[in-house]
């Protein structure tokens, strides 16, 4: 298993490698200049050495591999300074998003805690939802309570974020003044009345990305106990005595959750992704906003670094879910 | 959508082929003739809609702007008094043949990509490597950056609307393959080793007749029910792209710009997010039931049950 392990996380740097090297191969393309902005009364010498400063003017690789550098060098020595103390990275340059003229990664530490709190906790819930109904779904197969879960998980398949929290701003803040329809970041939550502001001004993007989830993840769920069911050893353990109960929740619960978990774990990127659609319409000022809004303002170092950590969660998450799979599954065999 | 594999064997009736058989069993899925129905019905309102409906989408009458529904205009008009039930159906015809252009696209390189690297091992280990990198790429931010990249050279080139079309169709085909390579690919790895195969091999049939003739129409069936799904996908991925404000410029509707534009006046006219919301979700929760019932109907094993 660890070297299983070892050898997928091996194998994962070349692909990262690849992907970075894609993005910013992309990101070379575009034709914007980061000193557009500035006031044109700067003198064309100055304009130049602010030029070479920033390393606009050298080749493509060079700038590849400073980023690299950075990257994968700078910022983690930036990270130990900042956990242990220490000044490792002292003089160094940081990768500096040209919108906010700051280190990048202070910007996305910054942003990280709200998009958490927010995707974080929709992907509990819609989980939460998503496994009791797929589990009564199954057991009661075309059952009204079945038909009523297949079509509204087609439902939440169907409607697109950007309508159903469009919808959720309609129903709930605008018509029943509920829940307001803009996530207000600057809230600080020390007492019941804070908290409870918290809990209203995230209750809309959560349900909007909840039922998402819960969409996906009930069908597969229900798919799964189905296929369960009908094996062998659900009828020797009905055969042996077992309450429904037992069969259900720890015989078949416990087999297909197996697969279920490994699509848990590959779905936690593609909330990100769903998610800055979400950010967007509830003005949640999280990653995917940033990343929307770098996009805008051509801020290059920005959209590569956020792109690629995008494409670190998904590498990752795909070797968390082979590990998982191998881990509950004896059946499966790493050698 | 559903029907045009169908049509060609509506004629000949001495013969019953498969696909009489597959149609038995569509039928029987109760969702997917009610989906084919209401895809097929959004598809013609959209396509011969405006033959009956004679207000031009950009027409701009200023005098009855943000007027609710009446008999002159059903849904109302916006904010420039352009009337939005003309406006819906020149939308949907952009977003529908985006849909289907972009599922071409994706469908023809997934097959071509499955069928290659599951017919010639060589290429295998290269064409699922770059599979799976395009995989783990993160897709929705590297359409969103395409699309801020190409857009203001395409449209120089061949004008805002073909090149917004060309590059939105070509970036969302791009991007959404892989599923299909995939499945294909899975396909022809078992085919191959059937006898039929091992016979035609035998023959002496060269690697090119071998696949148009003996591989592809027996991989048909998945191709086709990831085609239909790919239309869904395709929709949504638009919309998505034009509600943040990355798509189609705004005199050139599609459904996602249209619910884009109407967010902006969502405190005083939150009627106007409904009909482009509602008909996206509509073509789209269509195609889903069309696809379940096309996986069942050509799926076999099910068939005949």
């Amino acid at each position: 298993m660890l070297t299983f392990i070892f050898r997928r996380l091996l194998l994962a740097i070349p692909t990262l490698v690849l992907i970075s090297l894609i993005i910013f191969l992309l990101l070379d393309l575009a034709p914007g200049d980061p000193l557009a902005n500035q006031p044109l009364s700067i003198p064309p010498e100055v304009r130049q050495k602010m030029r070479d400063a920033l390393g606009l003017d050298s080749p493509a690789y060079v700038r590849y591999l400073l980023w690299a550098k950075q990257f994968f060098w700078v910022e983690p020595l930036v990270f130990v300074d900042w956990v242990i103390g220490t000044n490792f990275s002292e003089g160094m340059q940081r990768i500096v998003s040209w919108q906010f003229r700051s280190p990048v990664f202070d910007i996305i530490i910054q942003r990280i805690p709200q998009t958490l709190w927010v995707v974080g906790l929709a992907y509990l819930v819609g989980v939460l939802i998503a496994v009791p109904i797929g589990i009564i779904s199954a057991y009661k197969q075309y059952s009204w309570f079945d038909q009523i879960g297949t079509f509204v998980s087609m439902i939440g398949f169907s409607v697109p974020p950007f309508f159903s929290g469009v919808l959720m701003i309609v129903f709930f803040a605008i018509m029943l003044p509920w829940f307001p329809s803009i996530y207000d970041t600057t809230l600080v939550v020390d007492d019941f009345e804070s908290f409870g502001q918290q809990i209203r001004q995230m209750t809309l993007p959560v349900m909007v990305l909840a039922l998402q989830t819960t969409a996906q993840l009930s069908r597969f769920m229900r798919a799964s106990m189905l296929d369960n069911l009908n094996h062998d050893y659900v009828r020797t353990a009905r055969a042996k005595g077992m309450t429904e109960k037992v069969v259900l929740l720890v015989h078949v619960l416990r087999n297909s959750m197996i697969p279920v978990i490994t699509v848990i774990a590959l779905g936690i990127p593609s909330i990100f992704g769903g998610a800055i659609i979400t950010e967007q319409i509830f003005k949640v000022n999280g990653l995917g906003q940033l990343l929307i809004t770098a996009i805008y303002a051509n801020d290059l170092p920005m959209v590569q670094t956020l792109a690629f950590i995008f494409a670190v969660l998904i590498v990752l998450c795909n070797l968390i879910a082979d590990v998982l799979y191998g881990l509950l599954d004896p059946r499966i065999r790493y050698d | 959508m559903t029907d045009t594999p169908l049509e060609p064997v509506a004629k000949d009736t001495s013969a019953r082929s498969q696909w009489w058989d597959v149609w038995d069993q569509f039928k029987t899925h109760k969702g997917a003739l009610f989906g084919a129905a209401v895809f097929l019905f959004i598809v013609l309102s959209v396509t011969l809609g405006p033959l009956l409906w004679p207000i031009e989408p950009t027409f701009i009458d200023i005098r009855a702007r943000n007027s609710g529904p009446s008999l002159a205009h059903p849904f109302g008009t916006d904010q420039l008094g352009r009337d939005i039930l003309a406006r819906m159906m020149a939308g949907g015809q952009v977003s529908i043949a985006v849909g289907l252009t972009a599922m071409a696209i994706s469908v023809l390189l997934g097959t071509l990509i499955g069928v290659v690297s599951g017919f010639f091992r060589r290429l295998d280990g290269a064409l699922m490597g770059l599979t799976d990198l395009f995989l783990a790429l993160p897709l929705l931010p590297l359409l969103l950056v395409m699309v801020m990249l190409f857009r203001e050279s395409l449209s120089r080139s061949f004008g805002p609307e073909t090149g917004t079309f060309i590059l939105i169709v070509s970036a969302i085909g791009i991007t959404s393959w892989m599923q299909t390579a995939r499945i294909v690919r899975g396909e022809v790895l078992a085919l191959k080793e059937r006898e039929f195969v091992l016979a035609a091999r035998s023959i002496g049939t060269p690697s090119r007749r071998m696949i148009l003739r003996h591989i592809l129409p027996n991989v048909l069936s998945p191709i086709m029910v990831s085609a239909t799904l790919g239309i869904a996908t395709a929709i949504i991925t638009e919309s998505a792209l034009s509600f943040l404000g990355l798509g189609f410029p705004p005199d050139f509707p599609t459904w996602g710009r249209l619910l884009f534009d109407a967010v902006d006046y969502l405190q005083q006219y939150p009627e106007r997010v409904f009909w482009p919301g509602l008909a996206i979700s509509l073509t789209v929760l269509s195609v889903n039931y069309i696809g379940d019932g096309l996986r069942d109907a050509l799926d076999p094993r099910i068939r005949g049950r």
